[in-house]
């Protein structure tokens, strides 16, 4: 799928680069990104604007230095121990800057990867709540969806597993105090919740995507700024490291449609 | 002691812990061996891999407590999904720190420890019981009171172990397998499953000390079988089987294939199972 404009560059390359903003700024905190997009974004940031990041294995040790996807990390440089018992401390004194996937997502902010449908006899039964409820109550989580439409950006998700705005405020000043959900990257654009209600709006549109896709796509009413800008292009620095170094298999284009 | 006598102190209705991590380091062969008892309507406590899926699919659990059932490399439990969505199995999904703080309060005999995970989120449902509690200090910040997760008895897979109980774990994480031997309340319930049995005196030779971190304070019988956590992955002696993991997982979707699975590895004993997919490796 080509996102037009500048030559030959993908969708799923704008959406690595999108993912990767998510870590711009974040300081010397550890990055956990699942999802292909987001663990190109986390390697890009990394080895680009966000030298400090730390990244880890996917197992049980932090490294220095970003592994092609689909290859063994194994030939990196192990500068600590992270097994999942740490993972928690890390987690609860929030050093760590998090991207998520979501089977749903909605207008506040709430995110579902439990179950589709009743809780006693789930039409879909998903992979479960994870460390969703954890993480988005201790630091900031951002969320990446592949496939953007009307099932997975719901009016209110099924089951809350990440937390949104309104939960987390009418759960008192506790689940608020480091609550921080900043951004949604889906195939169609990069969101956030910068609106007076914390209701999400879109914040950028991808290079080739007509705002009525993104709008028909939402199961929702979207806050659309007037000022509605488009996701940036890579730069020529980070198409190659994507191109060249970080996925010359490019296993990013299984993960988006068309 | 032998698997037999491992399952022989394990009863109907009990809440069991299974220690490892998805796909990892599970005891996998304890788990058969129970699939082989009579022993059904089961509490089971896990960071669920297939080992919740095999026990759901022969019927053997009434109620799960996870934070959620993976095969890793693929990534919903299947037999887990299919039991789920037959309405059938009730379920408690909790955080998996929630998870981890419910183990600790357990082991540690109180009744509940305080955390920000869960606050807002679905895992706090009237029907999971969880409460919070009010900080008596001047924040007086309103926190989950993950109440501790008490078991009947808990089965962990390790690298290596000696006859006493000390169990040794070669690969790069612990999990929380010396949580779950601590959070069992029943006497003489805490078993440890290992590839190998060696000598006290040889176990500080296999790995460095931070590898002993199951002391026999925790456990109270080992059993020797190799290759006990397959298809799971127990690195280094082993990873996971992935060949077989996926045909594990396709036979939730045909019942055909499923009955085959059946018979070929779970109605033979052990040493069946582990001459069968020895020989499936040669096939390949």
């Amino acid at each position: 799928m080509s996102a037009g404009g500048a030559s030959g560059v993908t969708r799923a390359e704008v959406c690595a680069v999108a993912c990767a903003e998510v870590f711009r700024g974040v300081g010397e905190v550890m990055a956990s990104a699942f999802g292909t997009a987001p663990a190109l974004g986390a390697r890009i940031a990394r080895l680009t604007f966000a030298p400090d990041l730390v990244l880890t294995d996917g197992d049980a040790a932090l490294i220095d230095g970003a592994p092609a996807l689909g290859e063994s990390p194994s030939g990196c440089v192990v500068e600590s121990h992270m097994p999942y018992r740490r993972v928690f401390d890390v987690v609860w004194s929030g050093r760590r800057s998090l991207i998520m996937m979501a089977s749903q997502i909605d207008r506040a902010g709430n995110q579902n990867i439990s179950a589709i449908g009743p809780w006693n006899r789930p039409k879909a039964q998903l992979i479960g709540v994870r460390g969703a409820p954890g993480n988005t109550v201790n630091h900031p989580t951002s969320y990446w969806l592949p496939d953007h439409s009307p099932r997975s950006f719901v009016e209110e998700v099924d089951v809350v597993c990440g937390v949104g705005y309104a939960r987390a405020d009418a759960a008192g000043e506790a689940a608020g105090r480091f609550h921080d959900v900043r951004q949604v990257i889906s195939n169609l654009g990069v969101f956030d919740f910068d609106t007076p209600d914390h209701a999400m709006r879109i914040r950028s549109i991808h290079p080739g995507v007509a705002l009525e896709e993104v709008v028909r796509a939402t199961g929702f009413p979207l806050e659309i700024p007037s000022d509605l800008e488009e996701t940036r292009f890579p730069t020529p620095t980070e198409l190659s490291l994507i191109r060249d170094v970080l996925d010359p298999r490019s296993i990013r284009d299984r993960e988006l449609r068309g | 002691m032998t698997m037999d006598e491992l399952i022989a102190e394990l009863e109907c209705g009990m809440t069991i812990g299974f220690g490892g991590w998805g796909s990892r380091r599970k005891p996998m062969a304890a788990v058969r061996a129970i699939l082989r008892s009579a022993i059904d309507d089961l509490t089971v406590v896990s960071y669920g891999g297939p080992d919740v899926g095999l026990l759901c699919a022969a019927g053997k659990v009434s109620r799960l407590v996870i934070p959620f059932a993976t095969l890793d490399s693929i990534p919903i439990e299947p037999h887990f999904k299919r039991a789920r969505q037959s309405g059938s199995l009730p379920c408690t999904e909790v955080d998996e720190g929630m998870f981890y703080l419910g183990l600790l309060a357990a082991s540690q005999r109180i009744p509940f420890l305080p955390t920000r995970a869960g606050l807002g989120s679905d895992v706090l449902n009237p029907a999971s019981g969880i409460r919070t509690v009010v900080s008596p200090y001047d924040d007086a910040e309103e926190l989950v009171a993950m109440p501790a997760l008490r078991l009947d008895a808990a089965i962990v897979h390790v690298n290596r172990a000696d006859t006493r109980g000390s169990g040794q774990i070669l690969g790069p994480d612990p999990f929380f397998d010396d949580l779950f031997l601590g959070a069992v309340c029943t006497e003489g319930k805490r078993f440890v499953t290992t590839e190998r049995i060696v000598d006290t005196n040889l176990l500080a030779s296999e790995g460095p000390i931070q590898t002993l971190c199951i002391s026999r304070l925790l456990t109270d019988g080992v059993v020797e079988t190799p290759g006990g956590a397959h298809f799971t992955a127990c690195v280094p002696d082993y990873g996971r089987d992935e060949t077989f993991q996926r045909t594990y997982a396709h036979a939730a979707s045909d019942g055909d294939a499923w009955a085959t699975f059946e018979q070929r590895y779970l109605t033979v004993d052990e040493a069946g199972y582990q001459r069968a997919r020895a020989e499936d490796e040669e096939h390949q």
